[in-house]
Order: structure tokens, then sequence, then C-alpha cells
């Protein structure tokens, strides 16, 4: 991939990552483990995948692709990558889980804020949603695909599998998963947790293309796994993106474990992260 | 006191199918969903006649939650339908997040709900599902108690803009409401007025209201009978003018005490016009196997228990 795309991801992010970082600190609550973790494939989707525009954004996504957050938790990342593509004022995310905010804790549609298309927080939702709007988007030959994020914890819930019988049984071919494969949950890795085993087999036997991105964090992958993805897509199969990620990423004291997936950091911990990370031309919100 | 005449026995679930094909054929907005119950939900003829837009979804009743959801952002006008349990207790949560929090226009046809399911026991018979779906901020609940209201009332579900819970039952019961008519969201209907007391009823019970107060006459007692096919949002005028107005009453339902109608009634009454009250309902029980004669007989929700109910409260007054 070209230099120029790597940089405009790499600035990016890094900005996210202190957005992150910042909000989380500055509340005392949320979580930064998971949105850490999906960073930079997000930043990808947001910049260079998503056909959908901040200013003509609507709730139906007529004519555009939809974005659906399952694992609904992660909201420091989205509503930061939401801030900075254009559909939220950077510093409205210095309103990040106060009272009287759009940007509550987990995605909610009440205060309109663009880029939301549905409300999620109760895990193992979002994917049947999303296939709802696949659905749709076939009934209306709408040539526009649905692209849906859920966590590899998440997908411990019994509904991700109803919904993946179901978007396979009615060839959904327009949906486009993600999986942040972070291997960590609340309570320990997930293979101590709730045991996903291998998550690429269990897929593909439900009937899904399913494309690994062995490097989750690694720009040139990203690209390659959402291509492929792309190209998967139409075939009569709906798709799973794998990306193998690291809980945390991005921030030493945070990177791969399980403890930080809920847990703020203080502000000396937040200093200390913000240090690893370089400030960038879109500069913090401010608060 | 006005006749009723029953023109003859129909299940509200063919109601509820009639008045999908009318809304479907209407507007092409209009889909049906279902898990695994296409003929319980008498889903067939909108299915033949709308192929593209009938979604089978298996045995999935969250997921079907979910979906409707999705069709639903996407401008799509989606009913789901199961038996009442599996619409309310089992989705729960789904329903909770993305219909009603998430401000989606799903319309619930919950079908069988109550002890009137019958030979299936207990765990087919929702006695809590008013309590569940009414707790839900915007959600409209409506439970109509003949096969030509609950007709009318899915052509106004489909209709109305916003999430619906539509309650409906399994077998044939007298059809007695008009033909064709048109159903008004959140309107009590006056079905009989009366003067010593009034019997607010809904679903199966309304006909059950109506038989009472045909016996009560005999015995010298005005029983006033209001039909409260639309529990949320309540007619809170009229409940509240006809208690003033009669001085008594009594709520009938095929429902638990906790969260239904009766309970709903008392707490208005009790703010706005504190008047002697008796229940007709479910109390805090299970149903068991039976047919729904011998169990509606069983647990009191029949017209004889209305008599007895309209007694108890004529003492108190």
């Amino acid at each position: 991939m070209d230099s120029k795309k790597q940089t405009q991801f790499a600035t990016m992010a890094a900005q996210a990552r202190r957005d992150i970082v910042r909000m989380v600190g500055a509340v005392q609550s949320g979580h930064p483990g998971g949105s850490l973790s999906s960073t930079d494939f997000l930043t990808v989707l947001f910049s260079d995948v998503l056909r959908q525009s901040a200013s003509t954004f609507t709730r139906d996504a007529k004519g555009a692709d939809a974005f659906i957050l399952s694992a609904g938790h992660i909201t420091p990342i989205y509503y930061s990558l939401l801030s900075l593509n254009g559909y939220i004022e950077r510093d409205e995310l210095a309103t990040f889980r106060k009272f009287g905010t759009r940007l509550q804790g987990h995605p909610c549609i009440h205060g309109g804020v663009k880029g939301i298309t549905q409300v999620s927080g109760s895990l193992g939702q979002g994917l049947s949603c999303a296939a709802g709007l696949a659905l749709a988007k076939k009934l209306d030959k709408e040539d526009r695909k649905v692209y849906v994020l859920v966590g590899d914890g998440e997908s411990e819930e019994g509904q991700i599998w109803e919904a993946g019988i179901f978007a396979a049984h009615h060839q959904l071919d327009n949906l486009i998963a993600m999986t942040d494969w972070n291997g960590q949950q609340i309570d320990g890795p997930v293979e101590q947790v709730g045991g996903m085993g291998d998550l690429k087999a269990k897929w593909e036997a439900f009937g899904w293309n399913v494309v690994v991105c062995e490097d989750g964090h690694d720009y040139a992958q990203i690209c390659t796994a959402f291509d492929a993805a792309a190209a998967a897509s139409g075939k009569g199969k709906p798709v799973m993106i794998l990306f193998k990620t690291d809980m945390g990423h991005g921030i030493d004291f945070m990177a791969g474990t399980h403890k930080w997936h809920g847990k703020a950091p203080s502000a000396e911990q937040v200093e200390q992260a913000l240090a690893q990370l370089p400030e960038t031309e879109y500069g913090d919100f401010k608060f | 006191m006005k006749q009723y005449i029953d023109t003859g026995k129909k299940d509200t679930r063919s109601g509820f199918g009639a008045g999908l094909y009318e809304a479907g054929k209407a507007d092409s907005r209009v889909m049906a969903l279902t898990a695994d119950l296409i003929g319980s939900l008498k889903m067939d003829a909108f299915a033949k006649d709308f192929p593209e837009r009938y979604v089978e979804c298996g045995i999935g009743e969250a997921n079907m939650v979910g979906v409707a959801a999705g069709l639903a952002i996407a401008g799509k006008i989606p009913f789901i339908g199961s038996f009442a349990e599996f619409m309310s207790g089992r989705v729960y949560d789904q329903v909770r997040q993305e219909v009603s929090y998430g401000n989606t226009n799903v319309k619930i046809a919950a079908s069988h709900a109550g002890l009137t399911v019958g030979e299936d026991g207990a765990t087919h018979q929702t006695m809590e599902d008013i309590a569940l779906m009414r707790a839900l901020p915007g959600m409209v609940v409506i439970c109509p108690c003949d096969y030509n209201q609950t007709k009318a009332a899915t052509i106004a579900a489909a209709q109305y803009d916003g999430p619906v819970y539509l309650r409906f039952g399994r077998p044939g019961v007298p059809n007695f409401t008009p033909e064709d008519q048109n159903f008004e969201i959140g309107k009590a209907i006056l079905l009989n007025e009366g003067k010593d007391v009034t019997v607010f009823a809904t679903g199966h019970l309304v006909w059950e209201a109506l038989q009472a107060a045909q016996a009560l006459e005999a015995e010298g007692i005005s029983v006033e009978v209001i039909d409260i096919a639309t529990i949320k949002p309540l007619d809170e005028a009229a409940v509240v003018a006809s208690a003033r107005k009669t001085g008594a009453v009594v709520c009938a339902e095929e429902h638990n005490m906790a969260g239904g109608l009766g309970e709903l009634v008392a707490g208005v009454l009790a703010a706005q016009a504190p008047t002697p009250m008796e229940y007709v309902n479910g109390a805090d029980l299970f149903g068991q196997s039976g047919t729904p004669a011998q169990l509606m007989k069983a647990y009191g929700l029949d017209c004889e228990g209305v008599v007895k109910a309209v007694k108890r409260v004529l003492a108190r007054k």
C-alpha cells in the first residue's frame, strides 16, 4: 500500500488512541481495552472503506453503506472516529458519559448523533439488526453493504449464532461482519472464560465466507482483509473478517491483558499513555 | 341493555392474519416474519401473495427481533409473530433494546396469549406479558377482544409509527364487534352504558363481561361495560369518568394480577378517583393443561367470575 495512506491511517489512529485515553480518564469510566484493539481496523473502515458520508448520513442508511456497533461498550473509539471523520464536532468528545450528553456510555439514537444507526450495549444483538438492514437493502435492490462489529467475548452470546444461521440461510452476501479477536474479556482470557475455540472453523461451519487478518494492527494487512471481504461478498454467503488484535494495543501498560477492558486510567496513567502517542494535526479535543 | 350478537366463533389470531393481509396489500412496506409458526400465526395468505415480504426466521426469536429492528430502520414495517410468551418473556431484552429503546417501527404479534392456549400447559400460557410490555417506555400495548377487532387493530398498528405489542389468542371465541370497524389506538370502547358498576375488560374477557352484564340486568343490576382494547396508552379519561359515574369497578383480564389491567386501572383510580375495586384475573399463578373453557372456568376467568366480582364490589360500595 502507498505510504501516504499508511501515514493517514497511522495519524488518525494515533489521535483516536489519544482521544480514548483522555475521554475515559476524564470521567473515570468507560472501556479502553477493546477500543484500543479495534482502533486500527475501524480507522481504515471509517476513512477508506465505508461508503457513507457524514454530511448525508441518515439513520435509514438509504443509498449508503451501514455500520452497526454490536459491541456497544467500545464507544470511546466509535465516538472518536465519528469526530475525526466529520460526523460530530471534535470537542463534543469532552461530554462523553457526562449527564445530558448525546455521547452516552453505550450508543443511543436519541440525540440524533450522525453515524449512529442503532442503539447497542446489551451484547449479542447487533448482528441480527445488521442482518435485517442487509435484507432490506437486498429487497430494495440497493448495491450497498452493511458492516457490523462484534467482539470475540461477545460471541459467547447465543443470539450471535442465531444471526449466523439466519444470514447464511438468507444468503445475505452484502453483510460484512468483523470480529475484534483480541482474546480477552472482562473476567480474563477468552479461552479461560468462555472458550470460543476456532472462530474461523465455527463461522465456516455456519456457512460464512471467512477472511482472517493475522495482524489487525498492520494497515497493509487490514486493507488486504477489507479487499478480500469485498471480493468475497456478492457470492451468496455473508462474510466474516476475523481481525486478530491485542487488547489495549498502543499503550504498553494496557496491552495484552483483560485488566483494562473496562477500567479507567488515573490522571498520572493518562499522562503516561499520552507520552507514548504522538500528537497529530487533528489536535486534542478540548474540555 | 345493548344486545351483542355472536356471529359465529372465530379465533382472534385469524383476525390478525386477515388484518396483516389487508395492511400488506395497502402498503408495500409491511412485512411478516415468524419463527417457525406461519400456520399458528395465520400468515399463510400474506406469505402466498407477498412472498418477498415474508421472512421465515426459524426457531430463533431473539434474532428475529433484531432482524425486524434492522428492517424497520431501513423503512420497512415488520410484523414479527410467535406465541406471546416467546414474543415477550423470551425476548424481553431484545425488545427492550432493539425495539423500545431503539424506537424502531416493529409490530410484535403475540398470539396464543393467556390460559386459552389450553392443552400445551403453563410453559406456553403467558399470564405476565402485559406487565412486561407495558413497562417498556414508548411501547403501545393492544389486546383486542374478537376477530373483527383484532383485524382492525392490526391495520391500525401498521399505520401507527412506533413499536406496538399486539396480543391475541388461539381458540375460537364469539365474534361480535362490527365488521370493518375503525380501530383507534388509545381509545376505550363503551359497549354498554350502566349506572351501578363498571366492568373494564380486555381480550377474551370482554365477551364474558357482556354476558355477565346481561345476567346481572335480570337481577336489577345495571352494569357499564368498557372494552379496554388499548392497555397502553390507557384511556385514563374514560376510566376515571366511568368510575366516578358508577362508583364501583371490576377489572377482568386473562393475565395475572402483577402488572395487568387491574393494577393499571387501580393506579389511575387511586390517584384520580379512589373507587372500590375487584379483580378477575389469574392472581399469582401458572396455568396447566386443559381445554380453554375448563381452564377459564377453573381460574374464574369467565362470566360467572365477573358476576361474582361485581357482587363483591357492590357489597363494598
